[in-house]
């Protein structure tokens, strides 16, 4: 056991600790969709242009995870809509609000707004052009004739107010066959055929290049969504200049332009960065190194993960696996109860830390080591309770107290139960670990997302094969360790 | 071993002692006393509580009825791990632990109670010459030792802190017959040395005769006959117990 206890200190010890905030740069945060992406890289540059230091904190994820982090500090500005503001976020204002009504609205909540950035993206319907020709389909109010289209919406869209619930109500809509789709698939989805109809917005690189036609709103559902950054009112005092370079970018975007980005960015594959520096006529900023210094920062952002959250985990749950093994009753209840947390979805866990904890690291850490615990407990505890009971019985015979019984006898003999067990859970890290990248936290995770976003499968790979790699080599690893700690005595029986 | 070794022992009694598993009245209200320094057999067949009788006089088990009297004051729970300390205690197929080696297991009480490493070996080599187990054997894992040697092991952990008793539960019981012939030899010869309190287990009236003058015969929980093989044979307390010795007789006369 002592052994297991080094080896457990060795793998904390060998893992970078996170390092320390540097003198508070301007954290900048993004959705997870191109154009947002834009828009943040768009502030950071502005920034640096007004010689402020600042961070992008890309892909975080949905409104949501943003609007929360905003709220709570954890960034201090990003990219929204006005629409979103009036449908989502605030209560008990008209949809097509007034930016200055909600900058009266946000002021309370200690949040600015810019003035709309030049260009409205709203949500739209589109078809396939061919496809709505044929049905003689232009406006929304025509689907009402074809009840058994199928549709394809983002999950965003299919959930907000202002999304399908609402538009099913306002057009009275027929169609039942609707299914929801992540928005970067959605395209292929639509220009294969295997949906009808996709939610969309109006500066989406893809309309034209998939030859889609975007239906009219006829009954003027959708609000107007203005482009805008919203930030925290602190930074008025602490970054002023950065505040000025948000309100300067105000007005500087059409449509056209938008379009135009977004469409270099993900349908030629130019990076964020570079888009931005030529739309504003600057150099883009470096972003860190190669393919290999890139890589290298990754695996040490998911090691960092996987290390610390199960570190934590073992040393929590080995001990309750022991308490679980004592108290029978007790024991049947903390398995249960690990067992439940097993099933939270792991991608709700991870937003679900961002009220309690924030982004980055540590929430992500923190969202990771409840998956560790029911392997750990579940195999710490069968290893022990599976000790054969005369064994039991010869160490308590021999006027050894509790403890000894526990240290020299039972721990030992349930080691390679135990040592299963925290294989498990690593593997399992491993791969959970990957959506870490979804509220800020890296590693091998950050690839598959923008992969994703962009549609791009090598950069999935870059992502997925490191990630399975890392997989293989923990179970390698701990394969390994299992034979090292293993005692000798156990192997001998085993064979027999 | 030197006279001095063999000076104490320990008084056990059971009074009224019961004990039950949930339907199963394992022993019911038995009242029997073991004088220091005696050595006393506890026979019947399976299921008698013999077993359970052993275990309650070690704390392994509480009574749900009477109590355990240890050198004549009634046991507490906050004195058991003292007491098991002073008695060793040897089960059937010895009860030895696979992840450690002969050694390891012998080392396990002597290090709790912080003897030297040099001492430990001693104290090894000691008892391995008085269980004739031959030298190297210490430093192998249970499973690389025969039956024989493993009990002699376990007899040896048992005795490894020099006990004022010995409990043992059907010790020679998984052994084939002729290593079982040798280590009823020696353990008589041990028992004989020592001068400790023994209790041993046994189902075989024969082995129980050859270890202890004193037999005392279980059935379903209860004394049947307390008395010397020559009481058991000639004034059998009831017809069970006949029976019980006669199926013990059952050996061929030679051709």
């Amino acid at each position: 056991m002592r052994g297991l206890l080094g080896a457990l200190i060795l793998l904390l010890g060998s893992c970078l600790l996170p390092a320390p905030a540097q003198a508070a740069p301007v954290r900048i945060g993004s959705k997870q969709f191109t154009e947002s992406v834009i828009l943040g890289e768009l502030a950071l540059a502005g920034a640096r242009e007004a010689g402020v230091q600042a961070v992008h904190r890309r892909e975080l994820g949905g409104t949501r995870i943003l609007w929360r982090a905003l709220l709570d500090g954890e960034i201090d500005a990003y990219p929204e809509y006005t629409g979103t503001l009036t449908q989502e976020l605030l209560q008990g204002l008209p949809a097509n609000a007034d930016i200055a009504s909600l900058r009266a609205r946000l002021k309370p909540l200690g949040i600015g707004i810019t003035d709309s950035l030049g260009f409205s993206d709203t949500y739209a319907i589109g078809m396939r052009d061919e496809v709505a020709a044929r049905l003689g389909i232009a406006d929304i109010s025509d689907l009402r004739r074809h009840p058994a289209l199928r549709f394809g919406f983002s999950n965003e869209f299919m959930d907000r107010g202002d999304g399908w619930p609402g538009l099913r109500q306002r057009y009275g809509l027929p169609q039942t066959n609707v299914s929801g789709l992540d928005h970067a698939l959605s395209y292929r989805a639509v220009a294969s055929g295997a949906v009808d109809a996709i939610d969309l917005y109006s500066t989406d690189a893809e309309i034209p290049y998939y030859h889609l036609r975007t239906l009219r709103d006829d009954r003027q559902y959708f609000p107007r969504y203005e482009a805008v950054y919203l930030y925290r009112l602190a930074l008025e005092q602490s970054a002023p200049a950065f505040v000025g370079a948000l309100h300067k970018l105000a007005g500087s975007i059409d449509e056209d332009a938008m379009r135009a980005m977004n469409a270099r960015v993900k349908l030629r594959g130019v990076k964020e960065n570079v888009v931005v520096a030529d739309f504003l006529g600057i150099h883009a900023h470096d972003q860190g190194g190669g393919v290999a210094a890139q890589l290298l920062q990754r695996s040490v952002e998911h090691l960092r993960l996987v290390a610390i959250s199960l570190g934590l985990a073992i040393l929590l749950a080995v001990p309750l696996g022991i308490l679980a093994a004592r108290r029978r009753r007790l024991g049947q209840w903390l398995i249960g109860l690990t067992g439940i947390l097993q099933t939270v979805p792991s991608l709700a866990m991870f937003v679900f830390m961002i009220p309690l904890l924030g982004i980055g690291t540590w929430p992500a850490i923190a969202a990771l080591f409840p998956y560790s615990l029911l392997p750990i407990v579940r195999n710490t505890h069968a290893g022990l309770v599976g000790i054969a009971p005369e064994l039991r019985e010869s160490a308590a015979a021999l006027g050894l107290p509790p403890g000894v019984r526990l240290r020299r006898v039972e721990l030992p003999l349930a080691t390679r139960s135990i040592l299963a067990g925290i294989k498990t859970a690593a593997v399992i890290n491993v791969g959970t670990a990957t959506l870490a990248a979804l509220i800020g936290a890296g590693g091998y995770g950050q690839p598959i997302l923008t992969g994703i976003r962009l549609d791009d499968v090598g950069l999935i790979l870059q992502g997925a094969v490191p990630a399975a790699v890392l997989a293989l080599l923990v179970q390698g690893l701990f394969e390994l360790v299992e034979r090292r700690l293993t005692p000798r005595g156990l192997r001998l029986e085993a064979r027999q | 071993m030197s006279t001095a070794e063999a000076a104490g022992g320990i008084a056990f009694a059971l009074v009224q002692a019961g004990k039950r598993y949930g339907r199963l009245q394992a022993l019911g209200q038995v009242s029997l006393a073991f004088a220091a320094g005696t050595t006393t057999a506890l026979i019947g067949s399976s299921g008698s509580g013999k077993s359970t009788a052993l275990r309650l006089l070690l704390g392994l088990e509480w009574p749900d009825h009477g109590h355990v009297e240890i050198d004549g004051r009634p046991l507490q729970r906050a004195d058991v791990l003292p007491l098991r300390r002073r008695v060793g205690y040897v089960i059937q197929d010895g009860g030895l632990f696979p992840h450690l080696t002969a050694l390891g297991n012998l080392a396990l009480l002597p290090r709790y109670l912080g003897w030297s490493r040099e001492r430990i070996r001693q104290r090894a080599e000691q008892l391995a010459a008085l269980t004739h187990l031959p030298a190297g054997v210490l430093e192998r894992y249970p499973a690389e030792l025969s039956g024989g040697q493993r009990q002699r092991v376990a007899l040896m952990r048992a005795l490894m802190a020099d006990p004022d008793a010995l409990l043992l539960d059907e010790p020679l019981g998984a052994l084939d017959p002729v290593v079982r012939h040798e280590l009823q030899d020696e353990l008589k010869q041990i028992f004989d040395q020592l001068g400790k309190t023994v209790i041993v287990v046994t189902h075989d009236l024969a082995e129980a005769a050859w270890f202890a003058e004193r037999l005392v015969l279980l059935r379903q929980g209860a004394v049947l006959q307390d008395g010397t093989l020559q009481d058991l044979r000639e004034r059998p307390a009831d017809a069970f117990v006949s029976r019980f010795v006669a199926a013990q007789r059952r050996l061929p006369e030679a051709p």
